[in-house]
């Protein structure tokens, strides 16, 4: 079989069409006649979108596979939908040479399951002290684009002019995690009145917005172009929306739990709920809802961050920070942004393909679902719901912050460079997903 | 049943608290000071943190009640070498504990071991990191009501009553225990301390804030809570230095001797004397810091009571006290 026809898919969620995929390209639009070494999809019903891209994601391969590996990282993110991942560098060692992006890039190529793209340490081992080696992973196979030091800030200010400067003359982008360290020892939860009450050190709101508005400075006086990672309160969307409007290179991502969570989850000292930045006030969470429908927040990215049990079975000031993200992020966006009618599906393929491709100079993203175009797809079945549950997960790592929710939507295909990953709603096996890329290679 | 907060204490629980604990104290002046109503029950003091005079409190209110006691301290403990909370709670569950007292320094860890799911057991917090420590807040308004009504004491609130807590507001849970439950039995509650050690949020809590002691003070308050400075509270610029501390925010002799005859002068011990409060405050005979002491072991023994005695291990743990 080396062809897959998608009949009746409801394109982007605006008109039904057919799609013909062959050798790993869109080949066909329009009304299609099955042939006979096709696989055909009845997506009567069903949303067509763009293969998903996440430009946050903790793959914590290499020396984290307690939590998660490429390939189970990978299988989670096929089974929400997504094709591509950029994996986050802090990493054991961490991927600050182009030795580790090149290793983590061929293990992503390996399985199949999505496109890999590392992310790079700005930083030698996120120290926050020396450049990491930028051009030698820029320029090496994994061709690395977007360099963070995600879980630390880059806070020291020259070597962040630095950072952004030197990133630039590699097209690539620093992608920053705002947190004024001294503003934030010991934080545990968003600094405000129940903070105060449950006895938990507080990250006050300014710790982020203080960065943000340093770094969009900064990327001004340079020129170069900067992304922030995931934006949490109201403040940092006016800075950033300041920052636009004065015509500053700067990208913002949120995440799907900041969209949907509070703060008040803290109340019950349930670690699964303890993430950073932390989960913020319900205003924050208007303010993030309406900068990502009114642009001034470009994409949604998952920081999907595994962590083993016993990270999360603890005291919260014990407990690791964050929570998966890959299987639940479509459907957390679906239920708090377009069922709330505040963006259309064709919204959702930017703020969760294009844009995130383009920021992460990711190629085959920018025409989606159009001929020509690789074989990027996801089906969803927006009438879905369902309480989430561990059962839903795929990765390795179950810290999950959404059990009992009832969320909507479920990813029902997902097409990787023609290579089905999901199937009929449900994960291909391994096999099967590798021996149909060496199909599609021989064309 | 578990005590795990005075936030959620609603007025008529926490005066019944009290009554019991008045019944408790009069058994104390017996020749015969053993009550068998915790016969057969093993109560476990599970202590991560030091704290020397809260644990033999604890302990001295269950042997009184005939319950078999462990104390368990984790340091030079399975704790020290990374033994998590919930494997320390469930291997002293298995040992047959009906009641588990526990000081963590970290919060929210006795609300974990009460909702988590690990254990069976009813559980009191004995102060919970920066959190709460309910029975200090209990055995502090037991103080203030037997202080002001005497033998009239039993059935009453604190209604009207000013109350003044003075310093390490947002670190302290002590602080916190005594705001929610002095509220709920009616008293004012004004704490003063300098910006820095006043946690965000206080507006909200049911309070009148003061910046300076001397404001407080002139309200002719009929209690002054004294909290415990600690020293490394300078060094991350808090405050400047302990001279300038006990300026502005110590219960200095020149202080104490403006207070009115009737006013309390209360600390949760260990004090610092010369940096929060004179020994002129702390030894004169409005001091009810040994009182404190003797009624601590009487607030944990009506705790004891009400929570483990006729209490079964099946107990749902619904109801949270």
């Amino acid at each position: 079989m080396s062809g897959i026809l998608i009949r009746g898919a409801t394109i982007l969620g605006e008109h039904s069409d057919d799609i013909r995929v062959r050798d790993g390209v869109i080949t066909a639009r329009g009304a299609l006649t099955p042939e006979t070494d096709e696989r055909v999809i009845d997506a009567q019903g069903l949303i067509a979108l763009p293969g998903l891209v996440d430009l946050h994601t903790h793959l914590r391969e290499p020396g984290g596979e307690a939590s998660e590996t490429v390939l189970t990282g990978t299988r989670a993110a096929a089974a929400g939908g997504f094709t591509a991942v950029h994996a986050m560098a802090n990493t054991s060692p961490v991927a600050d040479t182009a030795g580790v992006v090149e290793q983590v890039q061929r293990l992503g190529e390996l399985h199949g399951y999505a496109t890999v793209r590392p992310i790079g340490a700005v930083t030698v081992g996120l120290a926050g002290e020396q450049l990491a080696e930028i051009g030698a992973m820029a320029q090496s196979a994994a061709r690395v684009r977007v360099f963070s030091d995600d879980g630390h800030c880059v806070h020291d200010a020259l070597l962040m002019r630095r950072a952004l400067e030197y990133v630039a003359t590699f097209d690539g982008v620093v992608a920053q995690h705002a947190q004024e360290p001294r503003l934030t020892v010991g934080a545990q939860m968003n600094e405000g009145v129940l903070s105060g009450e449950l006895g938990l050190a507080g990250w006050p709101a300014v710790a982020e917005e203080a960065i943000i508005a340093r770094d969009v400075l900064l990327a001004e006086h340079v020129g170069a172009r900067l992304h922030v990672c995931h934006l949490s309160t109201a403040g940092s969307v006016d800075v950033v929306r300041w920052a636009k409007a004065r015509g500053i290179a700067v990208t913002a991502e949120v995440t799907p739990h900041h969209l949907l969570l509070t703060e008040d989850l803290a109340r019950g000292y349930d670690a699964r709920f303890k993430v950073n930045p932390p989960l913020r006030s319900n205003e924050d969470v208007m303010a993030l809802r309406a900068a990502l429908a009114d642009g001034t927040i470009d994409i949604v990215a998952t920081d999907h961050a595994p962590h083993p049990v016993e990270s999360k079975e603890c005291t919260w000031a014990e407990a690791a920070f964050g929570m998966v993200g890959l299987e639940s992020a479509l459907s957390v966006v679906q239920h708090a942004m377009v069922d709330t009618d505040m963006i259309e599906w064709s919204d959702v393929a930017r703020v969760l393909s294009s844009a995130p491709a383009h920021i992460g100079r990711l190629e085959g993203y920018a025409d989606p679902l159009e001929i020509g175009s690789p074989a990027n797809i996801t089906l969803v079945d927006p009438t879905f719901s369902r309480s989430w549950s561990t059962a839903d997960l795929r990765g390795r790592s179950v810290n999950t912050p959404y059990l009992g929710q009832q969320l909507p939507g479920r990813v029902m295909a997902t097409v990787h460079r023609g290579v089905l990953t999901v199937d009929d709603g449900a994960l291909v096996d391994a096999e099967a997903v590798t021996a149909a890329h060496q199909e599609v290679a021989r064309g | 049943m578990h005590l795990l907060s005075t936030r959620d204490l609603d007025r008529d629980t926490a005066i019944q608290i009290l009554d019991v604990a008045e019944d408790m104290a009069q058994t104390a002046d017996r020749e015969v000071r053993k009550l068998p109503p915790l016969r057969g029950k093993t109560v476990v003091n599970l202590f991560f943190e030091d704290s020397t005079r809260t644990r033999l409190s604890f302990e001295s209110a269950a042997k009184r009640l005939s319950a078999d006691v462990i104390t368990f301290s984790a340091k030079g403990s399975s704790v020290s070498k990374g033994e998590s909370l919930k494997d320390t709670a469930q291997t002293l569950a298995a040992m047959g504990a009906d009641a588990i007292v526990v000081r963590h320094h970290d919060s929210g860890a006795a609300h974990q071991l009460a909702h988590a799911g690990w254990i069976d057991a009813s559980i009191i917090n004995a102060g919970d990191g920066t959190h709460e420590h309910p029975t200090q807040a209990l055995l502090d308004a037991y103080t203030i009501r037997e202080r002001r009504f005497g033998h009239e004491a039993r059935g009453r609130d604190l209604e009207g009553m000013r109350v003044v807590i003075v310093g390490d507001i947002v670190h302290s849970r002590v602080a916190r225990s005594n705001v929610w439950l002095l509220a709920t039995l009616g008293a004012h509650v004004h704490p003063v301390a300098p910006r820095t050690l006043l946690p965000h949020g206080v507006d909200e809590w049911p309070v009148t804030v003061h910046e300076h002691l001397d404001d407080a003070l002139a309200l002719a308050p009929d209690a002054v809570m004294m909290l415990r400075i600690q020293s490394e509270r300078m060094r991350d610029a808090f405050f400047p230095t302990a001279r300038e501390y006990a300026r502005v925010w110590g219960l200095t002799a020149e202080r104490f001797a403006r207070l009115g005859p009737d006013t309390m002068v209360m600390h949760p011990g260990p004090m610092n004397r010369g940096l929060e409060i004179s020994s002129e405050a702390a030894d004169s005979d409005r001091s009810t810091v040994l009182a404190q002491v003797t009624n601590g072991v009487s607030i944990r023994m009506a705790v004891l009571y009400l929570l483990v005695a006729g209490s079964s291990t099946t107990d749902s743990g619904e109801g949270e006290r």
